[in-house]
Order: structure tokens, then sequence, then C-alpha cells
């Protein structure tokens, strides 16, 4: 027998034999209250909230640790059952300092969250509350410990031994002594560490770099993609729209992980996480001109008008343009309709993320780049592609190019001066300042995947869509907009609405994308047609 | 709107205009004489238009007047302000601007590092003394007079809303 049915308050529900009842509950909108299952990791059945009554059998059952059965008739809202959760949660609370106003989950704590659903109780513990070390104290370079809030759910030690299989965490001591803590003289030593700031249901475990920054409530989220590697892994982009002097003014505090079961489960890596910072760190916010006599900032048309000027002017053959595996393939397929195809410009794709040696079982990858597969296809690159920043140089021709112009990489200094040394013309589309572009004649600025909608195919070849968060910054614009505003200025017909209208068009000229849609993109996103 | 129709007379004008001065001079001697009177003792029951003598004589205020904030020190005179951020939540006029930083007392989770209110877009609803779980911002200064030439000058400090020149003025009654 496949499948089967139980009764949940009520609502008669087709099973998976084998599925807890608290995951058949959550899978179809029943939410029963928990604190230490979680779907990503072994169920320990120790925080004793998801009681729930099953007819047949005399004691509440917990809903973790009860599989299904055909016909199970399964209560978990009736008086019974609530009386039964509402005193657990009493339990649990005996000892937290309920220390809201200072603690930074406050707003996304399951606490308060069940107080507020079946607590709302008055504390009648009149005995002193255990207290434990006082302060919070780093266990690892991303996590906060605070042992006076924790309820021993132990998901954190369930993540170190199970997903990270490196052992750090225990809960050490018995009885209303008991602790989770690293062990004596260790620490978080897993690329993986501040998932467990995520799965920790209470502020035991909290954000060093989130720390103090923002209250969680300011935050809204948008719906995108990590582009901290070729996983592609699915976050949400927590931004502090409209109080800006939190957090020195940066808009975007943190990276969360998305659920996505074919891509990263329900976790996320450090390096992706905090990689963040860039969305407003350093951000080139107007074009720039380099003349005689210095650097004058001038308005994204301007910038335009004399990149259209210098396109026409350059002999064909001698224009060549170095994409970036960080745009979306919508801006890629921009620069190839109107580089590539219209133009005839040389494209190449220098390789500047790659981190050989860096990639895990897990989530990492060696390359650091969130679209190459999208680049590749679009591109139609080959083995050569691509090309290492050495063997640059040997790639841009026999003859050093006349204009060249430089997609978000910095090039290496050495091929830098020798490309100014012999005239040619340095242009830099980017997002974030760096050498090239104190050095190139002119700078378009672009906006960064936050601010603008797209989608990214990481290196399986998994189609993913990535919202807009953030508004662009300046004179900023997406660079299909930038390709588009060039094909105006040359007499090219490359007219694009919008993103969404682009993706239309690649899936209809481009085979490996050939019948995919926004709405096949959502939720997990969708596989390529494989060559 | 339509505009009402004048008649002859007051489209002369000035049997209007001396009509006008009729009644201001009429109140004039009016109150002349009851204030007058009441120096001597006498017409007790009649009211005569009163004027403060501003600001030369403050006007009385009420006990619980909310006026100019201020923040409360624990017995080491810093900061009982804890940074969680409620006031600035509560706030409707989003005119308190808090940074938290890390307390260096171990004991202590949070304090401010900043913490400014923009007097010039308070309403003065005292919605942050109500919110504070620390008793730590009280609008019971008394101050009323906040006036400045620059916006900027309406923005209070951490240190202006620690430090007053009239603190004695202050209540005495201590929070629980």
């Amino acid at each position: 027998m496949d499948k089967f049915t139980v009764t949940i308050n009520g609502h008669t529900i087709e099973a998976k034999p084998g599925q807890s009842v608290l995951q058949t509950a959550l899978d179809n909108g029943i939410h029963i209250p928990h604190y230490c299952f979680h779907p990503g990791l072994p169920v320990a059945g120790n925080c004793r909230m998801c009681l729930v009554e099953i007819e047949g059998v005399p004691k509440l059952q917990i809903a973790c640790g009860t599989t299904v059965r055909d016909g199970m008739v399964v209560w978990s809202n009736n008086d019974r059952v609530r009386q039964a959760v509402r005193h657990v949660l009493e339990f649990l609370l005996i000892n937290h300092p309920v220390d809201c106003p200072v603690c930074d989950q406050a707003g996304e704590c399951g606490l308060q969250d069940y107080y507020m659903l079946v607590g709302r109780y008055d504390s009648r513990f009149a005995e002193n509350k255990v207290v434990k070390h006082k302060k919070a104290t780093p266990i690892g370079r991303w996590v906060m410990l605070d042992q006076e809030r924790c309820i021993l759910c132990s998901r954190c030690v369930r993540f170190t031994r199970e997903i990270t299989k490196t052992n750090e965490m225990a809960i050490f001591n018995r009885g209303d002594h008991a602790e989770i803590d690293v062990f004596p003289g260790g620490e978080l030593r897993n690329r993986y560490s501040a998932n467990i700031v995520d799965i920790c249901p209470v502020g035991a475990l909290t954000c060093r770099d989130f720390r103090f920054r923002c209250r969680v409530w300011y935050l809204k989220q948008a719906p995108s993609i990590c582009p901290g590697c070729a996983r592609g892994c699915n976050i949400a982009i927590h931004f502090n729209p409209e109080r800006p002097h939190h957090a020195g003014g940066r808009r975007v505090l943190r990276f969360k992980p998305r659920p996505n079961p074919h891509v990263n489960a329900f976790w996320l890596c450090d390096d992706g996480r905090y990689s963040y910072p860039f969305i407003d760190d350093h951000r080139l916010r107007f074009a720039a001109l380099r003349e005689e006599g210095g650097v004058r900032q001038l308005y994204l048309k301007d910038a335009l008008d004399r990149l259209a000027d210098w396109l026409r002017a350059s002999r064909s053959g001698r224009t060549a343009y170095l994409l970036s595996a960080d745009s979306s393939n919508e801006e890629l397929f921009a620069a190839r309709k109107l580089l590539r195809d219209a133009l005839g410009v040389r494209c190449l794709l220098p390789d500047t993320g790659l981190r050989t040696g860096d990639a895990d079982d897990f989530l990492i990858c060696e390359d650091k780049h969130p679209n190459t597969r999208g680049a590749r296809i679009l591109f139609g690159l080959g083995e050569n592609d691509p090309v290492a920043p050495d063997r640059l140089e040997a790639g841009l021709g026999a003859e050093l190019p006349e204009l060249l112009l430089v997609n978000r990489a910095d090039l290496p200094s050495p091929l830098r001066d020798k490309l100014l040394a012999a005239g040619t013309r340095l242009v830099f589309l980017g997002t974030n300042d760096n050498a090239t572009a104190a050095a190139a004649h002119l700078v378009v600025p672009l906006v960064v995947f936050a601010e603008q909608a797209g989608t990214f195919t990481n290196f399986e070849g998994r189609v993913q869509k990535f919202e807009l968060a953030v508004p662009p910054l300046g004179d900023a614009a997406p660079e299909w907009s930038v390709h588009q505003g060039l094909a105006e200025r040359l007499g090219i017909d490359l007219a694009f609405p919008g993103p969404a209208a682009i993706f239309r068009q690649l899936t209809a000229e481009v085979d490996a994308f050939r019948g995919l849609s926004h709405e096949s993109l959502t939720p997990h996103g969708a596989m390529i047609r494989h060559e | 709107m339509a505009k009402p129709k004048l008649n002859l007379l007051e489209r002369l004008y000035l049997p209007e205009i001396l009509r006008g001065l009729l009644i201001t001079t009429r109140h004039h001697f009016a109150n002349l004489t009851v204030h007058i009177l009441h120096r001597v003792g006498l017409a007790k029951g009649k009211r005569g238009a009163v004027t403060f003598q501003y600001p030369e004589d403050p006007r009385p205020v009420a006990r619980r007047l909310r006026a100019r904030h201020r923040l409360m020190k624990r017995p080491d005179g810093s900061t009982r302000c804890v940074a969680c951020m409620m006031c600035e939540t509560i706030c409707p006029a989003h005119c308190i601007y808090i940074v938290a930083d890390e307390h260096p007392d171990p004991r202590i989770e949070k304090r401010p590092k900043s913490f400014d209110i923009d007097l010039g877009i308070c309403v003065m609803c005292g919605y942050c003394v109500e919110a504070c779980p620390e008793d730590a911002i009280r609008m019971d200064t008394y101050i009323t007079e906040t006036s400045s030439f620059t916006r900027e000058g309406m923005l209070l400090t951490l240190d202006d809303l620690m430090n007053h020149h009239n603190e004695d003025n202050f209540p005495k009654h201590t929070s629980s």
C-alpha cells in the first residue's frame, strides 16, 4: 500500500507510510507546535511540545515520534492537548530569563510565538530561577551562545553530529544544570556553523555578525539566490528599507537560507551567508570618465553616448568584451544579442572566481560565480573557457584590442598596465569599485543581483529565479538596459521591456532553455535541457 | 465659494472700520474698568480678560505635562537604556534613532551607542515612555521651550537627553 488516509483535527489527509504525524500535518498546512523537531534533522523527541491525542491510545503522544497508521484519528487542537502543551511550555520557560527586549531573537522566537499561541498564562513560578553563565559567549567565528535562553532542544547538537559531522557541540551536566556548549577549549570549526543560528528556535544561539544591528521586525524579505558560488543555494535577502541609521546605512543585513530539496535542503554555508556586504559597500554609483586632468562624473546617458561613439569608431575585430559569470541569464543574453551577434565583438569569460580545492562534498563549489553555466551555454563556450587570468592576454588575440569592455572583473595588474600602455581604451562595467575601475577610461555603474530580478543557472543546470530586494543605488542600471541603451544609439533593434520579456525571448531562442518559463521555475527552479 | 454681497454701507468701507474700532475700544475700556475695580476690591463677580506676561511670568503647567524627554541614569551615572528599540518601534512619528552597542559591563547586554530624538518631528504623544520596559525614558522635564533656528538644533543627542541644567526641578520620585 503506497498511500493511506489519516484524520487530523477532522481533516482527512492522504499520508505516506513511514512518515511522522507531525510531518504529515505540516505538509498539509496544519501547524502543531514543536521545538526539537526539524525536517532536516533526525527526530529527538525531547521538547514534548508536539503532544497530540490519538484515538485509541490512552496517553498523549508526541507527533514527531509517532508514525502514521492507516485510519489514524489525531487531534492537536482539543482542550486536553492544549492544556498539556501549555504546561510543557510553562516548564520550558521556568528558567528562561525572559530578556526579550535585549535578545536578538525577539520577533522570530519560538518561545514568543508559542506563548502567544498556546501559553498566555501568568507565571506561577515562585522559586528562584537557575542562573547560568550570565553573558553570551562566542563559540565560533559567527555564533554567540547564551545558555540561559536555551531550552535544550538539541537541534544544534544534532546538526553538528548529522549534517556537518564535526561533533563540536554537546549537552553537558544533568537536570536543571544541563547546558549546551562546545567541548572545552574547542569552538565551531565547520563552514556551515551559522545554520545552527537559524535552526535554534530560541535566542540561545545568535549571529555575531547580526548582533545588535537591527531588530528583526524592521526587516523585509525577498526570495533570491546566493551569488557566492555555482551551487545557487536558495536564500531570502533580509533588508532594512526604512531605518538606514541601523548598521551604518547598509540596506541588506543578512542572508537566510530558503528550503529547496534539489539544491541546498535547508542549509547555507558561512561564506555565502556573509558575502552580503558587497551589496552596499564600495559600490559604483555614478558613471565616470577619465580625461586629461582627472576623472569626471557624468550622467549614465552621457556615458552611454560616449561608449556608443567608441564602439562605432573601433574597427571590427579590435573590440573585446570580458563577460562576467556574476551576470544573470537575462543580462548575458542581452550582451550576446548586442555585442556578439550584432557587433561581432570577441567575447571571453575570464576566470576570476575559481578557488581550486575549496569545494567540499556538501554545498560549497570551487567556482565562486553563480552563473558560469549560464554564461557557458549562452556564449557557447568550449573546454578552454573560462580563461585563467594568466592566459587572458593570449585569449585576447595576437593584437591587443583597441577597445576592451570589462564586466565586473579585476584584471591582473600586469595585463592592465600593458593594455593602458598599448593605448587600449578600457571600459569598466561593474557594481563594485576595484583597481580596474580606478584605471578605466570609462566606468558604467551596474546594479547587483539584489537590485533586479533575473535568473541564474547553477553548475548542474538548474535555472533559478531571484527577485528585486532593494532599489538601485545612484545611477546604476541593470546590464541589459545598458546594452539596450547602446543598441538604441547604434541603430540596432533590441527592445526589451524588462527581464521577464528577455527570459521569454531567451527560452524561445536558446535550445538549452527551451520550454522554461517563470511559472516552471517556481518554487524550486527547473533543469535546462541537456545538450 | 460664493462671495458675500456687500450693501452700500459696507461698500463705503470707512463706516465698517469705525465700527471695528468701536468694538476694540469698548473692550479696552470695559477691561480697564474691571481690572481697576478688582484692584480696589470691588466687582469680584465680574471677570476681566486675562493676559499672562510670558516669558517673564511662566505659565503654570499641569503635573502630568508631557514635555521634552530625558533619559534616566543608573546609580553609577550611565544610561538606564538598554537599546531594545521599543520606543523607536512604537514611535508614530519615526523621530527616535537608536544605534545599539555591546555594553562593557559583562552583566549588561546592550547599551545605546547613540540615541537621538528629533524634536522637530516628535508629536509629544508619550508612547515612548509607555513602551519603555526599563523606565529609561521620561517626558517629565517640564522643558517646553525647545525652539531652534536650524533643523539640526532640534536634534537631541544622548548627551542632551542625559544632562540638564535644570535637573533640580525634575520630579524626585524614583521608579520601582
